[in-house]
């Protein structure tokens, strides 16, 4: 990271100085802003973590007591799950078609361009309104077997992925191209004139060449799944719900955003367990996009 | 030659696959326009059919839903834009100055700013949810004019990273160069910089507008709701709550919310697919 | 172009200048202001109308928030933790007390509470505080359209208990082609009716059990003995209307709708809907009463509507002192001057407040004949419900599943949510 720095750093601190004059105005605004939106609430997140709380200004100190309740919450666990298993699923399938996808229109054919801007276009889309959209449409068609999206966990579990794909194949098709189209154009000359087979070429060439693309597209889905919220709230607000002999109802196909948010105002004391758990969603995120961060590095050296 | 011929059909099967496969893409956006004119109560029974004879409700729905809930709902769709616009263009100027100061003066401090931002990048926003809510509450920034400063704060770290990866590439020999003529650094920044800057700076703009425009949560939470809301805000709101849901007026307005989006698509796709591009290979 | 933009953005920002300059001035008012958060959905529109009202004639200003249904918990939560909280809320249960009770402004002695003409709807802390107070009492059970009854060839008087109920419901439901209407109205179970069940409905198992268990405060754990007349009558409603039982869970109907064309004989809500029912879709009065939940109970001939509130009004006691006595001007405003009694009578019904106006409601009017008759007020148990909101979600997701499906299994689960869910939420509030 210091190399990089370095590199495009003044040399001279003769024009550093002038510079650094002004430096209230180039930093000024956005360090305040950074401060309030960004520094102050996630010490203060941290903070309340160990906190019991019911308002923000009513916060006393329990230490680690959060943190148990949180582990120990079945519904935490079960949403963890859920969204792994959702998360693996969307991957391999936003990937598989968004790949195959971009490989085709990188071939010339006709009307390449106008496919590329209809594959991309539901991104424009928010996540509520996807959510709205679809389940008007999953409910159209399950009316026909006289049931709906929100009675069976399967129905919203392959909802959500269908809707997920529909919106970040035409995302993820862009990267690829980008990549595909980055590839030298010598190297494959050179592999048809060996006469390689087109599988041949996907596998030896067009595959490590794209690699730096297929690790992005891999962390960019995971970290989007992981991370979903609007397009669970729309489409199934976490229903059906399952119950446990005990009562405990498993939300069945709340993933882990919607679990903290509605953790949050399930009850008032579980505010603190909430925070937590949002801590705890932290580190996991946090966790995919250093390997992210990582993998894609490790990539670059290579080549 | 025969190849030849072989490689254009299997090209034309394929013009052929993809054409159906982008209707069907298509599909949905295009159901929603046949809904937004049927009558509330065809929506749920024929999703599918055209709304002729007695399904068709004519602008009847788009009438209701502007009034449905008690907010109108040109309200949402006002506070939507101006959003949008003002907090876009708050962090291009701010961002862009922030990320020129940062790589060109290269102190321990500027280091410590610019891991800040990478490190913001990883935090998901329900990290900060209930604490970035209370915040701005309690700084009075709960009202559109105010949030583009959370807009700002929230999203700096992912605008000054792609923006400092283009500056570190930028040659110094012009700035060197105004420097020694006498410019001082802010004519420096905005006559020279920033010019060189537009690509990224479209990238930049492109990537904050998606984000923005269809954010949810981060209004939801944020903003004095008993005054404003945002078009996604007021299509929960639809679904949710008062009453009777209207279907075919929930589809109305889904209607207007995405029609400038399509409009905005259309007319900048060429710039929309670069950015989307450059910012996934840098982030 | 690139000009024209940066004028454009010049603009906007000023415009947000001025108009955050005057969104400030006005929460800074010292002359106090209101925020009332209210939690009736249906009766948003009229309080609009009467805050704006008070505004035209006082120059305080008034805010009313109405929350999305089934949020008000999160959404006063939420509420209380900002700068402006609401002056007004409402505390309408002793689990409501227990939460909020610290922020209720004893309202012992204050000018409104002189005006209460009953201290039935009133809610105490354990130290006798006054939390709350009510502002209106209502009533439910199922309306019916007299009208479409008699040509059926029924009266009111037949139904005097499940059985009479069932078998006329049933009968309309099997005549219903010739008839041209049906017995009951849909039984949406999204979030805009399902609280009707899971909650209104709900009570018929919850009240029984009160009376049986004598419940002085809320229970920890409840047995659902009753349940089994609440799956009565539900059978009833979901099998005899002219909706497939399975696409109830989608939503999207309109039973007030339904019932206000005609469409069907009964139609289970309160007496908040008399106003709607009789200006919106024109129904004469003459043709609307209502009856008990009849669901089989033994002795239940005796039964009278459901009658309480849940509508308790409270002052943030956290609010400035000049906010205070603008909400207490309001409320006492609300409830003895011509205007806000007869706006009041119109949403509510009827005020327990010594200067309340008629409210020419016919189903309060059945209630108080029930009563006249000796028959049992029904009071509304279902306030002891523990996180009420997600207990209801609970309830309805698991009735879902029994409408798809009306096994002996899927009606095991709605046992579950309702009994093993109440012991559970009950342990999350404690």
């Amino acid at each position: 990271m210091k190399k990089s720095h370095s590199e495009g750093g003044l040399t001279s601190n003769l024009l550093k100085k002038p510079i650094k004059r002004w430096g209230l105005l180039f930093l000024g605004p956005t360090l305040a802003c950074f401060l309030i939106g960004f520094v102050w609430p996630f010490i203060q997140g941290i903070w309340l973590s160990f906190c019991k709380f019911r308002l923000t200004s009513d916060a006393k100190f329990v230490g680690l007591a959060n943190y148990f309740e949180a582990f120990k919450d079945i519904t935490f666990l079960y949403s963890f799950g859920y969204t792994a298993l959702f998360a693996v699923v969307s991957v391999v399938l936003i990937n598989l078609f968004a790949f195959l996808i971009a490989l085709a229109l990188t071939k010339g054919i006709k009307g390449s361009n106008v496919f590329r801007t209809v594959f991309f276009m539901p991104n424009l889309i928010g996540g509520i309104v996807l959510g709205y959209i679809w389940s008007m449409i999953f409910d159209g068609v399950l009316s026909r077997f006289a049931t709906n999206i929100l009675m069976e966990a399967k129905y919203g579990f392959w909802g959500l992925v269908i809707v997920m794909c529909w919106q970040q194949i035409g995302y993820m098709m862009i990267i690829y191209i980008a990549g595909l189209q980055a590839i030298p154009e010598d190297m494959m000359e050179a592999a048809s004139i060996d006469g390689a087979s087109s599988l041949q070429t996907l596998f030896k060439i067009t595959i490590p060449n794209v690699m730096p693309s297929i690790t992005i597209c891999m962390f960019l889905t995971l970290s989007n799944s992981f991370k979903l919220f609007d397009q669970n709230l729309a489409l199934t607000g976490g229903q059906p719900f399952g119950f446990l002999a005990d009562g405990t109802s498993i939300h069945k196909t709340e993933m882990l955003a919607l679990n903290i948010y509605n953790t949050f105002y399930v009850s008032s004391n579980l505010r603190g367990v909430a925070q937590a758990k949002a801590v705890i969603f932290f580190i996991l995120v946090a966790a995919i996009s250093l390997i992210q961060l990582r993998a894609t590095r490790s990539r670059e050296v290579q080549q | 030659m025969a190849d030849l011929k072989k490689a254009k059909t299997i090209h034309s099967v394929m013009s052929i696959c993809f054409a159906v496969l982008a209707l069907l893409w298509v599909f949905p956006v295009f159901i929603v326009v046949l809904n937004s004119f049927k009558v509330n109560t065809f929506v749920k029974t024929s999703t599918f059919s055209f709304p002729t004879g007695e399904q068709w409700a004519g602008f009847k729905n788009f009438i209701t839903g502007m009034t449905l809930g008690n907010y109108p709902f040109l309200k949402s769709v006002f506070y939507s834009f101006y959003i949008t616009i003002v907090s876009t263009a708050l962090i291009l100027v701010c961002t862009s100055m922030t990320a020129w100061y940062v790589s060109r003066i290269d102190s321990k401090f500027c280091r410590i700013v610019y891991a800040l931002c990478l490190f913001s990048m990883i935090v998901p926003f329900q990290m900060v949810m209930f604490t970035l809510s209370k915040t701005a509450d309690s700084l009075k920034l709960n009202t559109p004019y105010t949030i583009p400063i959370v807009y700002l704060g929230f999203g700096a770290g992912l605008a000054i990273f792609m923006l400092s990866g283009f500056v570190k590439s930028v040659p110094l020999a012009m700035e060197e160069a105004a420097f020694i003529d006498g410019c001082g650094p802010v004519r420096v920044f905005f006559g020279i910089v920033l010019p060189v800057l537009k690509p990224t700076l479209i990238s930049v703009a492109i990537l904050e507008i998606m984000w923005v425009w269809n954010d949810y949560l981060l209004p939801y939470l944020v903003l004095d709701r008993t005054k404003y809301m945002t078009i996604p805000i007021q299509i929960q709101y639809l679904k949710g709550s008062y009453g009777t849901v209207d279907l075919g007026a929930t589809m109305a307005m889904i209607l207007l919310g995405i029609i400038p989006v399509i409009i905005f698509y259309l007319s900048c796709q060429k710039y929309i697919i670069k950015g989307v591009a450059a910012g996934a290979v840098k982030g | 172009m690139k000009k024209a933009l940066s004028i454009l953005l010049v603009v906007l920002m000023a415009v947000g200048a001025v108009f955050a300059q005057g969104a400030g001035e006005t929460s800074t008012a010292s002359k106090g202001s209101v925020y009332w958060l209210n939690f009736k959905p249906e009766s948003d529109a009229v309080l609009q109308e009467v805050a704006a009202a008070y505004t035209a004639e006082t120059g305080v200003p008034v805010k009313v928030v109405t929350a999305a249904s089934g949020t008000y918990n999160q959404t006063l939560t939420a509420e209380m933790d900002k700068s402006n909280p609401p002056t007004l809320f409402v505390v309408g249960n002793g689990q409501a007390v227990d939460t909020w009770g610290d922020f209720c402004l004893d309202l012992k002695g204050t000018k409104i509470a002189n005006e209460l003409n009953t201290d039935a709807y009133n809610l105490y802390d354990a130290n006798g505080k006054l939390c709350s107070i009510g502002y209106c009492y209502e009533s439910f059970g199922i309306i019916v359209n007299k009208a479409l009854l008699a040509k059926a060839g029924y009266s009111v008087d037949d139904i005097k208990d499940f059985a009479s109920l069932k078998a006329i419901a049933e009968d309309i439901h099997a005549r219903s082609k010739t008839l041209g209407f049906d017995a009951f109205t849909s039984s949406g179970m999204d979030g805009s009716s399902s609280w009707r069940f899971s909650g209104h409905l709900a009570n018929v198992a919850l009240y029984y059990e009160s009376v049986e268990d004598n419940w002085q405060g809320q229970p920890a754990t409840i047995t659902g003995k009753y349940l089994p007349n609440f799956k009565n009558i539900w059978d009833l409603y979901i099998n005899n209307s002219a909706y497939d039982p399975k696409t109830l869970a989608t939503g999207g109907f309109d039973a007030e709708a339904e019932f206000g064309k005609g469409q069907a004989v009964f139609y289970q809500n309160g007496s908040w809907e008399y106003d709607a029912l009789t200006n919106t879709y024109g129904m004469n009065p003459a043709d609307l009463t209502m009856i008990p939940f009849y669901a089989g109970v033994a002795g239940e001939e005796k039964a009278g509507l459901n009658s309480g509130t849940e509508n308790c009004w409270a002052v943030n006691a956290k609010a400035s002192q000049a906010d205070i006595d603008a909400t207490l001007d309001f409320m006492y405003w609300l409830v003895t001057s011509e205007t806000g009694t007869k706006k009041l009578a119109q949403t509510f019904g009827a005020i327990p407040y010594k200067k309340a106006a008629p409210s020419g409601n016919v189903f309060l009017d059945a209630a108080n004949e029930y009563s006249q008759k000796g028959n049992y007020v029904m009071t509304w148990a279902f306030n002891y419900t523990p996180s009420v909101d997600n207990w209801r979600a609970g309830v309805v997701s698991a009735m879902n599943q029994y409408d798809a499906a009306q096994t002996d299994a899927n009606w095991k689960a709605v046992e579950t949510a309702f009994v093993k869910g109440w012991e559970n939420y009950y342990k999350m509030e404690h």
